[in-house]
């Protein structure tokens, strides 16, 4: 095991953050699609879409920071993963692709309309379990010998990480429908609103579910919890007291705090992660030390980390800014010329 | 050839590539053609230039989403099928490939939203300067692509360390003389492949006798640019052969389909090359010509394949084919452009029926040439991954079996099926209903949406009537 230098601790800290942000940002676009796959109200559809149309593919762009930055800085763990999670990130990319040009060619097509309909609703539903799936592999540990992964391509395929991808499915469903609340209003802003118990009570069944099966079922995805100790007990209650501001404020009806509490759930979630599986970065196989590229490589790659990375960050924040307020509905690309 | 692991996944990682640099390729052409158009409607204030720059907008805009699209996938490639090669070479590989992504962001994020949004609200002089800064961000997106594939060819800058190779002189790596060969060669290679597309969709417009004054734009600047650009791209190929001949002496034979060593060496023209015999089956030969060739005098002494041991030699029909058929293209479009400018001087361009239809054919000579002239150097690079550092046989992640990459390459062979039919459709269309009419402004759209500029041709995705054809 090697101690990681301050570069290498550096560009660790970027890619946490580039996680969470993707994690929160992509999380509620793609939980958008899960849920437009639960309605067949033309008018509502088109709302939603609309609702998540000028982010989704910005939000994306945190998946690539993280993968490029990846491979830039940790191409021991690159590899790895990749390996390792050769199906599921083969899933989520297909995934993607097909809710990514469900965007670009739903509202111009009547005839095909089904297939982009179909694209965006499995497809972000695919994301998201692929996604969960992989992280709950990650817990149960990833097998490596020679600095490469010795197992399967469906090794990830067990009992947890199925929960986990439910798990995570539903997770974005919820932030999707926080998002929701947020940015529209009437008829569907009711309509989120009525799914966020719902969805809380997925949520947390799954996480209760997923803690019991740890302990009397797979005891290796026991391995995770069994680091958490001390201090890092508080992130789990945190989460757990986040999803119930998540249903408190959607009682209240107060528009903001759902999504800003859903926000404030998956932070704690990934601390939660975080502490688990520190210092490994392939649990629990390789460490953040071992994973880094040679400072020589680390300081090259700097100058995308302090001055290109904010300058997307900004970027991100000025299509926010731009979008601001409630989705336009005059303008959510309803289909022109009717069915 | 064994269907294994290694085989599966050089075949995916050349379909998907092979795939991807099409729409890059396009697109860092059409950044540069639109510069130029800005330029001249700036120079000479005639409005056909912005009709015909809106026009090529879309295409780009297009072009742009899907190269993007299959970028991603791209991204995930090198790690997924060659684990060994990303954990070896990463800290060298990875910097490369993370700053071309990081560069195409940074163009989207700033200047493209400008081009694409900004006509309006900027004075013409800075949609100039942006449309410039589009066309350099896209050349510099593939400097760093070309700089990773240079030093895959031929490594420089690196020092071994515990087995690990690492990097030591940034500079040698990034700079280095391969390097500012092969990224010319590959900016001239775009630049020629949409000056043909230029070209063909002026001449196609003009048989049909639509969109005259744009399509004359088209037509004449399209074959103009080629013809002033094949001549220099024919020097830097030229240069490229040399590096070849210098630092890759097993690719150089297999390219010439040369087995044995010989004094003088004649020129293989054409030929059908065996490689379990380590022959040519059958063959057309110029006496002498493949001395001078790569030596510059007639009885130069040139080495076959046979110096080399069994386990280091390339494949042979493929760099063969390749090369021939990438300077095939080269020949087809160097005559295509200067006879065109015979004809345009002779005032007899746009009465030529045939010459039309030839130009208007040759529109994927460039396309063609791009990915045959990356197949010649990447399989004439091999047994070996990293040149003479890493064998690709090795390189591969060791988990993976053939079902796992037979599963992969099927699926991504769907989905790129379902993807390309409706994006090479929607370029379709587009061409097809030409620079007259404007688009409608599309809600929600953001620079990083830039397929939402080109909504014009909607029954391409299955949808309206197009009732403008």
């Amino acid at each position: 095991m090697v101690d990681p230098s301050p570069l290498a601790l550096f560009w660790a800290g970027v890619i946490a953050l580039a996680i969470v942000a993707y994690v929160i940002l992509d999380g509620f676009d793609i939980g958008v699609g899960v849920l437009f796959g639960t309605t067949r109200d033309e008018a509502r559809r088109a709302e939603m879409m609309g609702s998540v149309a000028p982010f989704w593919d910005g939000n994306e762009t945190w998946l690539v920071v993280v993968g490029a930055s990846l491979f830039a800085a940790f191409p021991a763990a690159y590899a790895v993963l990749m390996g390792a999670f050769y199906m599921p990130v083969l899933l989520m990319l297909v995934g993607l692709i097909f809710r990514g040009v469900a965007f670009e060619f739903r509202y111009r097509s009547h005839r095909m309309r089904w297939l982009w309909d179909a694209g965006f609703a499995y497809g972000s539903t695919l994301v998201a379990f692929a996604q969960g799936a992989a992280v709950g592999a990650m817990m149960r540990g990833v097998p490596v010998e020679n600095m490469q992964f010795a197992g399967g391509a469906f090794s990830w395929v067990h009992g947890f990480p199925v929960l986990t991808g439910i798990g995570l499915v539903l997770g974005y469903a919820l932030l999707g429908a926080c998002w929701m609340v947020l940015k529209t209003e009437g008829a569907l802003q009711a309509w989120s609103y009525a799914r966020i118990p719902w969805l809380v009570a997925g949520v947390f069944m799954i996480l209760g579910l997923a803690f019991v099966w740890s302990l009397t079922i797979d005891p290796d995805a026991a391995q995770g919890a069994r680091r958490l100790s001390g201090w890092g007990v508080a992130f789990p209650i945190l989460s757990v007291l986040a999803l119930l501001g998540v249903l408190l404020g959607a009682r209240a009806r107060r528009e903001t705090v759902p999504m800003a509490m859903a926000a404030v759930f998956f932070v704690t979630a990934f601390l939660t992660l975080g502490v688990m599986f520190w210092p490994y970065m392939v649990p629990y196989a390789v460490t953040v030390g071992d994973a880094a590229a040679p400072d020589q490589a680390l300081g090259f790659f700097l100058f995308a980390g302090v001055v290109v990375l904010p300058l997307i960050a900004v970027y991100t924040a000025g299509k926010y800014w731009i979008f601001r307020g409630k989705t336009d509905r005059g303008h959510v690309g309803v289909a022109r010329g009717g069915r | 050839m064994d269907f294994d692991p290694v085989t599966l996944s050089r075949i995916q990682f050349g379909f998907l590539i092979s795939f991807h640099i099409i729409f890059p390729a396009f697109t860092m052409g059409l950044a540069a053609w639109l510069a130029v158009l800005e330029g001249l409607r700036l120079a000479t204030g005639d409005l056909i230039y912005r009709r015909v720059f809106e026009f090529w907008l879309k295409i780009f805009a297009v072009s742009f989403g899907m190269g993007v699209v299959t970028g991603i996938v791209m991204a995930f490639q090198f790690g997924a099928n060659w684990g060994v090669l990303a954990e070896r070479v990463g800290s060298i590989q990875g910097p490369l490939l993370g700053y071309e992504s990081f560069t195409a962001f940074m163009l989207e994020a700033s200047f493209l939203g400008v081009v694409l949004l900004g006509r309006d609200r900027v004075s013409p002089l800075f949609y100039f300067v942006a449309c410039c800064l589009v066309a350099l961000g896209t050349m510099l997106s593939s400097f760093w692509i070309l700089a990773n594939n240079s030093w895959m060819q031929v490594p420089v800058g690196h020092a071994v360390v515990d087995g690990k190779i690492v990097p030591a002189d940034w500079r040698e790596i990034v700079l280095g003389p391969v390097m500012m060969v092969r990224w010319p060669h590959m900016l001239l290679a775009a630049f020629l492949t949409t000056a043909m597309c230029v070209a063909a969709t002026g001449a196609w417009y003009v048989l049909r006798d639509v969109h005259r004054p744009a399509a004359r734009v088209m037509l004449h600047w399209g074959l103009g640019l080629a013809a002033v650009l094949v001549p220099i791209q024919i020097l830097f190929g030229h240069e490229n052969g040399l590096y070849v001949l210098k630092h890759q002496p097993a690719k150089f034979a297999a390219i010439e389909a040369r087995w044995k060593t010989q004094q003088p060496a004649s020129e293989v023209l054409v030929a059908l090359p065996d490689q379990a015999q380590q022959k040519n089956l059958f063959a057309i030969e110029v006496p002498r010509l493949g001395s001078f060739i790569a030596s510059g005098n007639w009885t130069a002494k040139e080495i076959g394949l046979e110096t080399f041991p069994p386990e280091d030699r390339p494949p042979v029909f493929i760099p063969f084919w390749g090369f021939r058929i990438m300077v095939g293209m080269g020949l087809i479009m160097l005559g295509v452009s200067w006879l065109g400018n015979v004809l345009r001087w002779r005032r007899r361009l746009e009465t030529s029926r045939w010459f039309l239809w030839i130009t208007f054919l040759s529109f994927p000579t460039g396309f063609i040439a791009v990915l045959c002239g990356w197949y010649t150097a990447e399989v004439g690079r091999q047994p070996w991954v990293v040149y003479g550092l890493l064998r690709t046989k090795d390189a591969v992640t060791p988990s993976l079996t053939t079902s796992d990459v037979l599963l992969s390459l099927g699926i991504y062979g769907l989905v790129y099926a379902v993807l390309a039919g409706f994006g090479f459709l929607y370029i379709y269309k587009l061409l097809r209903r030409g620079p007259e009419e404007g688009a409608e402004p599309i809600p929600n759209a953001t620079p990083s949406r830039p397929m939402a500029f080109a909504d014009t041709a909607g029954s391409a995705t299955g949808g309206r009537v197009d009732e403008g054809s």
